[in-house]
């Protein structure tokens, strides 16, 4: 069967905050390309099909499944992963919240789940327990039973407030 | 099976001419990538047959919401986040923002297109239905022939198929101000598994309106995952047009739409099931605007 045979391309986007440039065949997944070639491995796979939410990034601010965006729609981009959101001063709290409430245990969500949270908590800083549980719902666990993500989601909240005047 | 990427390739369109260009010059072959939350979805699974893409993500010409006293106009390339941000989406067509609210969840929300929920032309997509009944009309444009805006009622002719020529791209989605007055109702429900992320089983679009005698004097139903294609429901609204919202009314109503759907047997649901609860939703519907 013929097909046409795609070449590799360069793709140029800030990556945490740094200039990077990939060669990589067009349709390649974000997820891929963050995992395999810049070894960034926070970034999760679980269903490779926009379902589960392990695979978050922030694609120009917004919150986009990376198993979903094919490698050439990066291009110009700003491209945040968990291992570039996770010390910024408003996602310390958290991060921390997800361990005390014990939020996470194998860990596999988590980074999308800290995500997730970021995004709900930059737009809505009070949220209801229906909002976070809609802000969540793209967001899959298989070990907590998510009642301790609801929680340590609450407990951040509170703990950004507190800790604003401040952070965002 | 995941697919063999080389297979693919996939163009940027710096504008909206050269987008228009590339499918021109690809003889039909070329396909249109938007925000890919379907397209990826075929990709992995090894459902989406090779060849060459341009991506149109990001063109200024296929964004935005535009608002004049005649209609609302979105560019293709609207998300769903968009959509339910927007002041006056809210105000006047809350039926599309809410399908909004219920496609996937935020992730998808915020890469999923109107324009792609349209050309995907699923049966079982959540927004059409409330577009039929805001009475969409869609812009297609091509290199070869510029632009044209047909009626989104007939816009899908059969399962999967359209009047959309492969060298068309959509361009802009526009609904008409203010429909069904003030004072009208809007009823939308999607009956699924769970509220994100799960394709609907059944889902209504409903919109009406009764005069002060309490005589229906608009009366606009479409229902999804019901047909080969978003069903509007004509014969069902004939019979409550024009009539108090009796109690037989109702029951008439409930007979027709369960005569009026072509459900299937899938893996979400049954037919048997889908003609059951396409009555129910045509029921509530007239119970809420009787009150
Ligand atoms: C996890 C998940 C959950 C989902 N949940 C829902 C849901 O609840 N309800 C629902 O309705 N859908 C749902 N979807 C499907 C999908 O998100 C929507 O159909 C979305 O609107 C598709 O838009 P897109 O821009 O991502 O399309 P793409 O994947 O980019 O394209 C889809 C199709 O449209 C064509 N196309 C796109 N834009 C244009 C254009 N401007 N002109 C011409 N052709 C075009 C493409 O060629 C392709 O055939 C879900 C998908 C995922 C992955
Ligand atoms: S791996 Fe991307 S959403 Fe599951
Ligand atoms: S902690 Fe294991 S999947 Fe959530």
């Amino acid at each position: 069967m013929p097909v046409a045979r795609a070449a590799k391309i360069e793709v140029s986007f800030t990556l945490n905050g740094a200039p990077v440039t990939v060669r990589a065949l067009p349709m390649a997944r974000l997820l891929d390309v963050l995992r395999e070639d810049l070894r960034l491995t926070g970034t999760k796979e679980g269903c490779g099909e926009g379902e589960c939410g392990a695979c978050s990034v922030f694609l120009n601010g917004r919150l986009v499944t990376s198993c979903l965006v094919p490698i050439m729609q990066a291009e110009g981009a700003r491209v945040e992963t968990i291992e570039g959101v996770a010390d910024q001063p408003d996602v310390v709290p958290i991060r921390e919240a997800f361990v005390a409430c014990n939020g996470s245990q194998c860990g596999i969500c988590t980074p999308g789940m800290i995500l997730a949270t970021t995004a709900l908590l930059r737009a809505r800083p009070n949220p209801a327990e229906t909002e976070v549980r809609e802000a969540l719902a793209g967001n899959l666990c298989r070990c907590t039973g998510y009642v301790k993500i609801f929680e340590a989601v609450a407990r951040a909240a509170e703990a950004r407030r507190g800790a604003a005047g401040g952070v965002r | 099976m995941r697919a063999w990427l080389p297979g693919y390739d996939l163009l940027r369109a710096k504008s909206l001419d050269a987008a228009l260009r590339i499918l021109a010059d690809g003889g039909g072959e070329t396909r249109v990538f938007a925000g890919g939350t379907d397209l990826m979805v075929l990709l992995e699974s090894g459902d989406l047959p090779p060849g060459r893409f341009v991506s149109v993500w990001g063109l200024p010409e296929l964004s935005g919401i535009s608002v004049t006293d005649a209609h609302v106009t979105l560019g293709a390339l609207t998300t769903y986040t968009e959509i339910q941000a927007h002041p006056v989406l809210r105000a006047e067509y809350p039926m599309l923002c809410e399908a909004a609210r219920l496609t996937g969840a935020t992730a998808i929300q915020n890469r999923g297109t109107i324009g792609g929920n349209i050309v995907n032309a699923s049966p079982a997509a959540d927004s059409p239905p409330a577009l039929l009944v805001y009475g969409a009309e869609v812009e297609l444009i091509s290199a070869a022939r510029g632009a044209r805006w047909v009626g989104y009622d007939g816009f899908h002719t059969g399962y999967k198929r359209m009047d959309r020529r492969p060298d068309e791209l959509l361009r802009a989605v526009r609904l008409p101000r203010t429909p069904g007055g003030s004072g009208a109702v809007h009823f939308y429900r999607k009956v699924g598994t769970r509220g994100a992320q799960a394709i609907s089983k059944v889902m209504i679009a409903a919109l009406g309106r009764r005069d002060a005698a309490g005589v229906v004097a608009d009366c606009r139903i479409s229902l999804g995952s019901v047909a080969p294609i978003v069903l509007r429901c004509r014969k069902t609204e004939a019979v409550c047009l024009d009539r108090p919202l009796t109690a037989e009314v109702i029951a008439a109503a409930r007979a027709a739409v369960m005569d009026e759907v072509t459900p299937i047997d899938d893996i979400r649901s049954t037919k048997a099931y889908r003609r059951v609860v396409s009555g129910n939703l045509v029921a509530q519907f007239l119970a809420l605007l009787a009150k």
